[in-house]
């Protein structure tokens, strides 16, 4: 139990006034960048990065981490009241996250996802503590293969899991990979798909799909339907926050399931977006109240959500370890530990003990700082629900207008974004899902680098995904997942001739 | 007494002439966009954001900076942005060797005559990288080994600097390599260090981590002569212990990558000199130093007529490689 003696001693350096006040700091700055979105943690961090400079290296990284933190919690805000998921990784939350605050309920929805997130937060921190060394190697066990066969199957666990029509959902994640493949191919290095558009060469931005698609989409759809235009009488209730919290324990199967996913998939360089993506779909599946999702079932929220924060964390020890951010902020985080003086890669466990261990010490404390502060927001924030839609539906359009321009402060991206919206409406009008597209647009080019990496290794050859076993697992595992509900369709269908319909109005209802 | 003040007055008219330009006429009188053509955390933004603080700590100007990262389609993006910025002298663009390299071999809608170049800062050295564990111990064992033909060669981006430098490796050590495009150095390494590819060409920070952490070392360097030794990397070697690829019978005796600086096209040459002036005052500081010796570049400032042969010269090596590949662009 070396790792444990670490600890202590890494506690000793987190908890002292002056880094407990860098971590409140931290928090609360980063609630700001999340909940503005735009702005987001990665921009947050870069402003703050200069500040920095100046500070001792574990100050530094407590203050960044800090608000990367705050910054989670704060996207999940804007996801759960406006339907703008301001991280990739939340737009998961978005599905029965949204409904339920439209349901009059966002004192629930919004404690729900911050327990949630934090009990993921708090697995992820205990498997990096106690398996640091192992967790490492397995990271580098994923070659190009490898890398194809988790987001493979991602993509399986989401798209075999019913709802839509199959065909349907094919058709939107057709689309998806259309719109990730803009811009110039990693792989040959030239420029796909611009269409003549010179500023197109940068490919889409995230951001801005996800704010047309969910943001200007779900606005058009509610300027249609009469009954979201009035405001949502949510009572300020302090209680329904800890009431909501403390009913968490009676999903532990769904919590547990979802932090084993978000663990696996942040180890394995799948990555938060996956995770949540992966874990949502699995749950609808598995849970008992799954045909109800996407209409604001709490396990809809919670299985996203922490399985976001146990990848989100558990995501940082390869990139301290190996030196491959996870993420956009924890790039920015990994130039900052390069000005600070130190390398990350597998010597940072040794060169550097007090870093390290007062970083992850700062990661249990962090987040208890983080998720306390949040909680003591919510009920500020589901006040917001209670503005009437006249007034909240222009701010939805500043706010994702100004959100797509600051990517990366072009006209060309707030044309998109109002294009986004104009699909997202019709892709809700026409019972199209969009979870498939906005899952493809995200990891659907790393999948197809990925694909074409191992081709060019293997020379054409597709059995370098049955080449070890890990690999095989994964593609088998994926390749089940995709048939299990065929599989289990035409058992149903060998037991019930009668009633081959059946169930499929109501699943119509409630497509994501 | 006509006589002695005209000639009083062209007197200090010339000493007026000779000072002013060097406290450069032109000023900032808005803030400054420093546009790094790559993703927050890479060695192009490093060095945007590097040059932004050194020139706020030492209040270079009075003007405020802000960098943004413009890093889409391999840096394209920040191209074509200062190409669309033409005449506009607040817009500051960092970059590399793909400002003149990316449209020989890619349909980008820029090409690096549409901007003025302002300088060329530190320079990346490149350096053969194999498996701590592989058998070889020298370039000259490797290029045996590799002879085979099933050698897999990783590298960032696709016709970029590591595939040109992957090819030229073909050619000068007569092996055939697959090369592995991935989307950056520090990718790259890691897949090394998994044992999922033979070797790459990273820069020495891109592998600095991993070398300390014995997961892979450097066979040889692609430059002239040694590195400046520098403190030791790992507990015996440093960088001055690897030798250069030419001592080791590969020969290609120089690559490098140079960080560029750039303004839009048609700016006053008052405002470029202005521009050049404040990078080499940059230059000057301590924390200048400490920049280039913590990212194990090579301090180096070319400007004006230097920099363009540089680009002249590296553009026709470029076109050589490429050429022979099939690469360029109609």
């Amino acid at each position: 139990m070396d790792n444990l003696a670490e600890l202590l001693h890494g506690f000793t350096i987190a908890v002292t006034a002056p880094h407990l006040a860098l971590m409140a700091v931290g928090v609360l700055l980063g609630i700001l960048v999340g909940v503005l979105p735009g702005l987001g943690a990665p921009n947050g961090v870069s402003l703050l990065l200069p500040l920095t400079f100046g500070m001792q290296p574990v100050s530094a990284i407590i203050l960044l981490s800090s608000m990367y933190w705050g910054a989670l919690f704060g996207g999940s805000v804007t996801s759960i009241l406006f339907n703008i998921p301001g991280e990739p990784s939340s737009v998961a939350t978005t599905f029965d996250g949204y409904p339920m605050a439209r349901d009059g309920r966002p004192t629930t929805a919004l404690a729900t996802a911050f327990g949630s997130a934090a009990f993921g937060a708090l697995v992820g921190v205990i498997l990096i503590t106690f398996l640091a060394s192992w967790v490492a190697q397995v990271a580098l066990a994923f070659g190009p293969a490898e890398y194809f066969a988790v987001y493979f199957l991602a993509f399986a666990s989401f798209v075999g899991m019913g709802g839509a029509a199959p065909i349907k959902t094919v058709v939107a994640l057709a689309i998806g990979f259309a719109i990730a493949a803009i811009g110039i191919d990693t792989v040959s290095g030239s420029v796909r798909l611009t269409m003549g558009i010179d500023e197109l060469v940068k490919g889409v931005s995230f951001v801005v799909a996800v704010m047309g698609l969910f943001g200007i989409g779900e606005l058009l759809v509610a300027v249609e339907e009469e009954f979201h235009a009035r405001a949502v009488s949510s009572k300020i209730d302090w209680r329904e926050v800890f009431r909501a919290v403390g009913r968490l324990p009676r999903h532990g199967v769904a919590l547990l399931r979802s932090a084993a996913i978000g663990c696996w998939m942040g180890i394995t360089p799948g990555g938060p977006t996956a995770a949540s993506f992966m874990s949502y779909g699995i749950a609808r599946r598995f849970s008992r109240r799954g045909r109800y999702f996407g209409t604001g079932e709490v396990e809809g929220i919670i299985s996203p959500e922490t399985a976001d924060h146990a990848a989100g964390t558990s995501a940082l020890l390869p990139m301290l370890s190996l030196g491959i951010p996870g993420s956009a902020t924890a790039a920015v985080m990994m130039g900052g530990l390069m000005i600070w003086g130190l390398n990350p890669g597998p010597m940072l466990f040794v060169d550097s003990k007090d870093f390290v261990w007062g970083l992850i010490a700062s990661m249990y404390v962090g987040n208890i700082v983080a998720v306390a502060l949040v909680l003591l927001t919510v009920p500020v924030f589901a006040a917001l629900m209670r503005i009437p839609f006249v007034v909240i539906a222009p701010l939805i359009v500043i706010i994702c207008v100004v959100g797509a321009y600051s990517v990366s402060n072009s006209y060309l991206d707030v044309v998109m974004m109002l294009g986004f919206g104009v699909i997202g409406y019709l892709f809700k009008k026409l019972f199209y899902p969009l979870a498939p597209l906005v899952l493809a647009i995200v990891i659907g080019d790393k999948a197809e680098d990925a694909f074409r990496q191992s081709m060019l290794m293997s020379k054409g050859s597709l059995g370098i995904f049955f080449a070890n076993k890990l690999v095989t697992c994964l593609i088998v595992a994926g390749i089940a997942l995709l048939l299990l509900p065929l599989v289990l369709q035409l058992a149903r269908f060998w037991r019930k001739p009668a009633s081959p319909a059946a169930g499929a109005t109501s699943q119509e209802k409630v497509i994501i | 007494m006509g006589r002695t003040s005209t000639s009083l007055l062209s007197a200090a008219a010339i000493v007026l002439a000779g000072t002013v330009p060097a406290l450069s006429a032109w000023q900032p009188q808005k803030p400054i966009e420093f546009v790094a053509t790559a993703g927050p955390g890479g060695g192009t933004d490093n060095l945007a954001r590097a040059v932004q603080n050194i020139i706020t700590k030492h209040k270079l100007t009075d003007q405020p900076i802000v960098v943004v990262n413009k890093g889409g389609g391999s840096g394209a993006e920040g191209y074509v942005y200062g190409k669309a910025s033409a005449g506009d002298p607040y817009k500051v663009i960092f970059g590399t060797s793909n400002a003149w390299q990316q449209p020989l071999v890619s349909k980008v809608a820029f090409n690096y005559t549409d901007l003025t170049p302002i300088a060329a800062m530190a320079q990346d050295e490149f350096l053969l990288w194999v498996k701590q564990d592989a058998p070889y111990k020298n370039a000259g064992d490797y290029l045996k080994a590799a002879a085979s033909g099933e050698f897999k060669m990783g590298g960032a981006q696709s016709k970029d600097t590591d595939e040109v430098l992957t090819r030229m490796i073909e050619k000068a050590g007569k092996v055939k390599l697959t090369y592995i495009p991935f989307k950056s150095g520090a990718e790259t390494a890691v897949q090394l260090a998994g044992g999922h590819l033979d070797s790459h060409v990273n820069n020495p920070s891109e592998s600095l981590g991993q070398w300390r952490g014995g997961t892979q070392r450097p066979l040889c360097v692609f430059s002239p002569k040694r590195l400046p030794q520098g403190p030791k990397v790992t507990a015996a070697e440093g960088w001055g212990d690897v030798p250069t690829c030419v001592e080791q019978g590969l020969d290609i005796k120089q690559y490098e990558q140079p960080r560029t600086v750039w303004l839009p096209g048609k700016v006053t040459p008052d405002q470029a000199a202005f521009y050049v002036d404040l990078m080499k005052k940059v230059q000057a500081t301590p924390e200048w130093k400490d920049y280039i010796e913590k990212t194990s570049q090579v301090d180096t400032f070319l400007t004006g007529a230097e920099f363009d042969k540089f680009i002249k010269e590296d553009l026709e090596h470029v076109k050589q490689v490429a050429g022979e590949q099939g690469w360029l662009v109609k």
